[in-house]
């Protein structure tokens, strides 16, 4: 274990380096969510990930977020346990029947201010999932959404975007 | 794909299944078939249902390995397979919800994926409008003046898939866990009859996202062998590359995961390197980092460049330097193997009577492995060991997942040495005579995924039924946390890490 400690402190992090104006990395493109959050609520944003049917496509991508490449927390965003103590909640899949009252629930445990991002294709519209008897179709179906993130699933830079376009016109 | 007008002449048989017949048997048969389970001379793959009739498909020691019977239901019914062999139970529950077909006599007649919210009953058959409501659901009684439960889920608070799970503990000691899914259940059996191929596949590429590789080889080598498909040479090592890649994402992932579940977070952040590594270098070799629709009946779709080969190399390398550590770190911290050993045990018995594929079965001694046993191409020309434990704990688990990283990083190395030039997918006609049945075995991470599917001959699925591994896994989860802590749950659950949207379907 000493080993890897040691090398962690005498290698260069791995983290995408500090962000540059003008440039378009994923540092900046968090840094700017971050700040933006910041100002917006005088804190940083607490996410709340919910699984309302996803193939787990879009949460592994989601979970991608959190490694040292895209380091999430470092700009003041991070995921937590419930949704009582999150601003946002993050939503994938289809929205299935079995799921829908949990979704609701969910939505009805945030605390206000509270906005919903919808994550993925299916979270969308239901994707290839649209005309089962088994889905509701969408997230917006059950709960207000304020901004789709599509892909299936998107990649962990398309999130970050995706975030930062929301933060920006959070009213 | 090609779809080229047919030019082939028709063949004059009847319809069959390839590579493994099916066999009509009748009740005494199907019974003996049961029978023969609960004695443990085969093992249970799978148990399905279509309107009138229901599907077993079994292994067996000798060659033929795979055998699939039927069954008609004429009216509405079938000998319970569950009431000799309890890994059947669940199954029958879903092809009850499903398909409407009930099993006689079988000890457990509570519903299963059919939480009530459809607004149908056993909608794949016939089916019956209904009120959405929800139904109520009576657990298992655990009884005794101490006892409490702990309701969990369905939404649970990481970033996983949601399930629910009911503890009966005494104290800090779990008495019983039962489990409660089908919340992600999407109606996959439905959309696919009646689906075109290209349909098809990518809902099968959908069906578990971890897996959807292993899921889209599967469906491929079903039809495949439906239609007699050659698939050339070079497809099928890409298609190993492409599947052992997933593999060791998810290893790498889960190791980490697991630890960090023991509070053990530099290991998931190491690991979390890997992994990211690996699905860079999916996208930047195949153009999607999870390789989503890249394999499609008759080969691949996106051939690898000759100039990425040397990038996969120095990615090998790199993960060939880091194993080791990763095993040192792992093996020598002794406050993180004081919480894995001896945790979440699986008795090899147990093991063995479900027929659990992976890592969950080979580290409770179950050797199966869907690449050496059934050995689709290329893998019988591949030099590999597959991973094997007696221990059953969930430390077991991760030994076990660490021997299978070894085996496909040298499985990575014969593919790029090995892989011949040609072409990557097969042209192949639709025969437009008769319908068709395909099936295939294939090892996922997570353990064997089989496919059966009857397709008309124009392209269009009648009936497709995809079996993930954790029908099987599932269960021993709840037997393995008995008698442990309820805070060992998690580190429980993610040793075993059982697909939710595979299972619900």
């Amino acid at each position: 274990m000493q080993k890897f400690l040691l090398q962690g402190l005498l290698r260069r992090a791995l983290t995408e380096p500090a962000p540059i104006p003008n440039a378009t990395s994923i540092a900046e493109l968090g840094y700017t969510l971050g700040r933006t959050a910041r100002q917006k609520l005088g804190r940083s944003l607490s996410i709340r990930e919910v699984d309302a049917g996803s193939c787990n496509g879009c949460e592994l991508e989601i979970h991608a977020l959190n490694n040292a490449y895209y380091d999430l927390e470092r700009f003041g965003l991070r995921f937590v346990a419930s949704p009582r103590h999150a601003d946002v909640l993050l939503v994938t899949g289809p929205v299935t029947k079995n799921m829908r009252e949990a979704l609701e629930r969910t939505y009805a445990a945030t605390p206000d201010p509270k906005w919903v991002i919808a994550v993925g294709d299916c979270a969308f519209d239901g994707g290839i999932y649209c005309e089962s008897y088994a889905c509701v179709g969408g997230v917006a179906k059950v709960v207000p959404v304020d901004l789709h993130i599509r892909g299936c699933p998107p990649d962990p830079t398309t999130l970050l975007k995706g975030l930062i376009a929301f933060v920006e016109t959070m009213s | 794909m090609n779809f080229a007008s047919k030019q082939m002449p028709a063949p004059p048989s009847p319809p069959t299944c390839l590579p493994w017949p099916r066999e009509i048997v009748d009740r005494a048969g199907w019974l003996a078939f049961a029978e023969s389970l609960s004695k443990g001379e085969r093992e249970l793959l799978s148990l399905w249902g279509e309107p009138s009739s229901v599907h077993m498909a079994v292994l067996e020691e000798r060659e033929p390995r795979l055998r699939i019977i039927t069954l008609e239901c004429l009216e509405g019914c079938f000998p319970s397979v569950g009431r000799l062999h309890p890994p059947a139970l669940r199954l029958e529950r879903a092809i009850r919800d499903i398909y409407g077909l009930r099993a006689e006599n079988a000890p457990d007649a509570r519903p299963w994926l059919d939480h009530g919210r459809w607004g149908v009953r056993h909608p794949c058959n016939d089916p019956e409008k209904i009120d959405s409501t929800k139904d109520s659901y009576e657990f298992l009684p655990a009884e005794g003046e101490p006892l409490h439960q702990i309701p969990v889920g369905p939404v649970h608070a990481g970033i996983i898939e949601p399930g629910h799970f009911r503890f009966s503990a005494n104290g800090e000691t779990v008495v019983r866990l039962e489990e409660r899914l089908g919340f992600v259940h999407k109606g996959v059996d439905h959309l696919m009859t009646g689906a075109s191929i290209e349909r098809a596949a990518r809902l099968a590429a959908r069906v578990s996202g971890d897996s959807t590789v292993a899921y889209s080889l599967a469906f491929s080598q079903a039809v495949e062998a439906a239609f007699d498909v050659n698939v050339p040479p070079r497809a099928t090592y890409l298609r190993a590359l492409m599947a052992e890649l997933e593999r060791l994402a998810n290893h790498f992932g889960d190791i980490g995961a697991i630890c960090n579940d023991a509070a053990f977070a530099l290991m998931h952040a190491q690991c979390g390197i890997v992994r990211e590594r690996i699905l860079r270098e999916a996208a930047n070799c195949f153009g999607h980092r999870l390789m989503m629709d890249r394999i499609a009946p008759g080969g691949v779709l996106v051939d690898l460049a000759r100039e990425k080969v040397a990038a996969l190399f120095t990615l090998i390398e790199w993960m060939e330097l880091m194993t080791p550590r990763f095993i040192a770190l792992f093996g020598d911290t002794t406050s993180l193997q004081d919480r894995t050993v001896g945790t979440g045990v699986v008795s090899e018995a147990l093991a063995k009577q479900y027929a659990s594929g992976g890592y969950v079965g080979r580290a409770s001694g179950r050797t199966f492995d869907a690449r050496k046993a059934i050995g689709y191409a290329p893998y019988p020309q591949l030099k590999f060991e597959i991973g094997a434990s007696k221990e059953g704990d969930v430390d077991a688990r991760v030994w076990v997942r660490f021997d299978e990283i070894k085996a496909s990083l040298r499985i990575l190395r014969q593919i790029l040495d090995e892989a011949p030039e040609g072409p990557i997918i097969a042209a192949w006609a639709l025969p437009e005579d008769w319908t068709r049945e395909g099936a295939a075995l294939v090892e996922g991470f997570r353990g064997d995924i089989f496919v059966w599917l009857r397709m008309r001959a124009d392209g269009v699925v009648q009936r497709c039924h995809l079996r993930d591994p954790s029908w099987f896994q599932w269960p021993l989860l709840e037997a393995a946390i008995k008698d442990n802590i309820v805070a060992d749950f998690p580190l429980c659950n993610k040793s075993f890490n059982c697909s939710y949207s595979g299972h619900d379907l």
